[in-house]
């Protein structure tokens, strides 16, 4: 079972001496839903770079099994915001791209990519052109392209921030399903608030300035939907809208406080 | 239809899209109509031609008609001129381009990606090649007569010199210019440096190489026929030049309407190409 620590992880652009992220400490371990959640600058983008190993913390461990990250790898795999598909391949072979760079036979991977397409709803597009998709398809097929090459962990940089808001809920529902059949730890960055809340099993805050954790909440309403209770019905549990609002009235405190330190 | 008549067509429907107006039935009688002032215009062109010369009004010396290029043409093709026909005159000409085509391909696609990827053989080789680019081929012709004398080698050195900067210039853009988040992707697929080349920065570049082939081959023809012009016994330059000495204007027009048909060809193939290998250039994705 895969595990991942980040262990006081810092880190800073080239040439700058501003930190991105300050002294951040997390564990994602098996059944697991880490969403980080944050306004722009606050260094989530940085965070998932560091944990796919795109780019060196500047101090601090990350290790994976206990193993250390030394740059980018298959086990840890990565969906990006911008689907990051190969317009060159159709849809087939993008999913089973990681395994043909792995040399895996062609009937196995495509054998492979077809069941993942299966998985993600997308059963039928194997032939498509990547441009003939919308956006809410490439998205399922750039996770079904990460979860083909079998990775430990998934990692999720704004998956769905550049859909609508109806093709986000059902990626939404999507993703849960699929963590809850594949079992693998996610680890998912996002700016939006009921986004974090109905998917993270744990849910971490980032302040920018540096970027660093000022809250860790525990949530169970992604495991209430993959148990069966409907997507309305959790979002409109006064539970639900409590932690929300607590959320929102967290991140809108830091921006106060924020701003009152930029006056003084 | 033509490539050509087909990118008019689209730019119709487009500028009538932008116009507001109903896109179908009046666009397509539009982009009819423009290939027909095409098509006019050349067909004016030549009765201009055959009138000018059928009333007396030029002389056959200078602008023989057209009835006579097109005998010469059956004559050139069939028997031919200074010893060889129309067929072996152009065979010498693509077989050097052809030549030095694939060489400045097979060598200037690496050296591109080289210059895109790393520094040091960007600091190297990126001043050299924007040294020796912008001079005219013609200009360094002599010196390669001088080292390499007056064969074929000379001449297709010259046209590989002409075609390897834009290919080399064209690849390396392409290579800076690949999408990071694709590079990443396929890096967090467990891609290695060479799988990088092979299936991401190779692909994402072809559509830019494909437009430094076609800069290229442009420059490489001018350069080759005005090589041949100035240093060959074979060739359409040859011939049209050595025509020249003799006053055979027939032989003259023949040999540059034949170059520029082969020019349009190799555009119009490459454009053809360039469609077919990269179907998504252009596409939102």
């Amino acid at each position: 079972m895969a595990l991942l620590e980040l262990e006081r992880i810092s880190a800073q652009y080239p040439g700058t001496t501003a930190p991105v992220l300050a002294d951040i400490s997390l564990t994602l371990g098996p059944q697991q839903l880490l969403v980080a959640l944050g306004p722009s600058g606050s260094g989530k983008t940085s965070l998932l770079n560091l944990i796919a190993g795109f780019v060196a913390p500047s101090s601090g461990r990350i290790t994976l099994d206990g193993v250390p990250v030394k740059g980018p790898s298959a086990e840890r795999g990565v969906v990006f915001q911008d689907d990051a598909l190969l317009p060159w391949q159709n849809v087939l072979d993008n999913v089973a791209f990681g395994l043909q760079l792995t040399g895996v036979a062609r009937p196995q991977r495509e054998a492979k990519a077809r069941e993942m397409l299966a998985l993600v709803d997308l059963a039928g597009f194997e032939q498509r052109q990547v441009w003939q998709l919308s956006g809410g398809q490439k998205q399922r097929v750039g996770l079904a392209r990460a979860l083909a090459a079998d990775p430990r962990v998934l990692l999720m940089d704004e998956p769905f921030g550049a859909l609508d808001a109806f093709t986000r809920e059902q990626m939404q529902e999507l993703l849960l399903q699929v963590w809850q059949r594949s079992a693998k730890p996610v680890f998912l960055i996002t700016h939006d608030i009921e986004e974090a809340v109905f998917l993270a099993t744990d849910l971490v805050l980032l302040a920018p300035n540096p970027g660093q954790i000022v809250e860790r909440l525990h949530l169970d309403f992604g495991q209430r939907y993959a148990a069966g209770e409907p997507a309305r019905a959790i979002k409109s549990d006064p539970l639900f809208i409590e932690t929300r609002e607590h959320v929102l009235a967290q991140v809108f405190n830091q921006r106060l406080a924020l701003q009152a330190e930029a006056r003084v | 239809m033509t490539s050509y008549e087909a990118s008019l067509n689209t730019e119709q429907v487009s500028s009538a899209d932008a116009l507001g107006d109903l896109p179908s039935a009046p666009a397509q009688r539009r982009a009819l109509s423009t290939r027909l002032i095409s098509a006019l215009t050349l067909v004016s062109l030549v009765a201009l031609w055959w009138a000018v010369t059928a009333f007396g009004l030029i002389e056959p010396l200078f602008l023989p008609p057209p009835s006579a290029v097109l005998q010469k043409g059956w004559l050139l093709a069939t028997t031919g001129y200074m010893e060889s026909t129309l067929w072996q005159h152009l065979g010498a000409s693509l077989g050097r381009i052809g030549l030095a085509l694939l060489i400045a391909v097979l060598t200037a696609i690496p050296v591109g990606i080289a210059i895109g990827r790393n520094r040091i053989a960007q600091g190297i080789l990126d001043p050299l090649i924007e040294f020796y680019r912008p001079i005219p081929p013609l200009a360094y012709l002599p010196l390669i007569v001088i080292w390499c004398g007056i064969g074929e080698l000379s001449k297709v050195l010259l046209i590989y010199l002409a075609i390897f900067a834009p290919i080399a210039i064209a690849t390396a853009t392409g290579v800076r210019t690949v999408d990071p988040a694709k590079l990443h992707a396929a890096q967090s697929l467990g891609a290695t440096r060479s799988q990088l080349i092979r299936h991401v920065i190779l692909p994402s570049a072809l559509p830019d190489i494909l437009t430094g082939v076609r800069i290229g081959l442009g420059v490489g023809w001018s350069t080759l026929v005005a090589a041949e012009l100035i240093a060959a016994t074979s060739g359409l330059g040859f011939m049209v030049q050595s025509a020249a000495q003799f006053l055979v204007t027939d032989v003259v027009i023949l040999g540059i309407l034949v170059i520029a048909v082969i020019a349009f060809a190799l555009e119009m193939s490459l454009r053809a190409l360039q469609r077919r290998l990269v179907p998504w250039h252009g596409q939102s994705h």
